[in-house]
């Protein structure tokens, strides 16, 4: 069976995650060999999802980790206290 | 970093969280600091602002201090902690009720199909790329744009690199629906990007060489 470039296109997605049956994986292989714009849509889909993983895209603010320790130790600490405190009658 | 990849050493958490929950508080600390960037770029990827992001992280590191005793150990505590942080920001988009009615109306539209950016070639974009603030700015406008329930499945996946398994898990939906949502997020991120990155990057090629 050949496979047109639409059909190809729904598969890109579980080509990538190496998620095809092996018969499938071999019809889209064999498409991708052949044809310039099926096989630039893969590379270009890969190619960003790459990029989009990158830490560099959402790099943490500065001083995030200090902020965020400093606020964690307070809550615990006043959370202790409340619980350390004897209870008044 | 991402989720995936801080669970790997020799870092004992269960031992850790076991301490913490008989008072020994200071090591919470320790404990999530491996999972701090992946918080928050899971906060930002729900939120506009950085400073909310900050708020949102923030919060769900409390949230799971304070819950830390019904952590069950039957999932990975990084799993645990991504429900938390997706909870914490659909809260807070909720209030400001950003969400509408799309997460309802959406899914209906999972068969029609995204048709991606047509090219004939394509010259790899190397990840040096990513020194210059506006291919930075492309990739967050593009992750932005996504509506709420391919943005999640989409930063899961392919962000913080959970298994498909696990972000089924983590949002409570199908493996199917995982595999369909995820599809139509790449389409639509190749869809948006490729013509643009391409255009940025070959005007300024030069740069790389």
């Amino acid at each position: 069976m050949k496979l047109d470039c639409k059909h190809v296109w729904d598969y890109i997605s579980d080509f990538l995650d190496d998620s095809l049956p092996p018969e499938t994986r071999e019809m889209v292989q064999r498409h991708l060999e052949n044809c310039e714009i099926c096989s630039a849509i893969l590379d270009s889909t890969r190619n960003i999802l790459i990029l989009t993983a990158d830490d560099r895209v959402f790099e943490l603010p500065t001083g995030f980790s200090d902020r965020l320790h400093a606020r964690l130790a307070r809550e615990i600490d006043s959370e202790r206290e409340r619980r350390d405190k004897p209870p008044q009658d | 970093m991402n989720f995936a990849g801080a669970d790997s050493g020799v870092r004992d958490e269960a031992q850790m969280i076991c301490a913490i929950l008989a008072g020994d508080t200071e090591q919470y600390h320790a404990l999530i600091r491996p999972y701090e960037h992946s918080v928050y770029r899971m906060a930002l990827s729900f939120v506009k602002s950085e400073s909310e992001a900050e708020d949102v992280a923030q919060e769900a590191f409390l949230k799971a201090f304070r819950d830390l005793a019904s952590f069950r150990g039957e999932s990975k505590f990084s799993t645990w902690l991504i429900s938390i942080t997706l909870n914490e920001a659909r809260r807070r988009l909720r209030r400001q009720s950003i969400l509408h009615m799309e997460s309802l109306d959406e899914p209906t539209q999972d068969g029609a199909r995204i048709s991606p950016a047509l090219l004939r070639d394509w010259r790899e974009i190397p990840s040096e790329a990513l020194e210059r603030r506006e291919v930075r700015a492309l990739l967050q406008e593009a992750i932005d744009q996504l509506s709420p329930i391919y943005r999640e499945v989409l930063v899961l996946r392919d962000i913080e690199e959970l298994s498909i398994e696990e972000t089924s898990a983590a949002l409570a939906i199908s493996i199917s629906s995982v595999k369909v949502r995820l599809h139509r997020a790449r389409m639509m991120l190749q869809k948006d990007l490729a013509p643009k990155l391409k255009r940025t990057t070959s005007r300024k090629r030069r740069w790389f060489q």
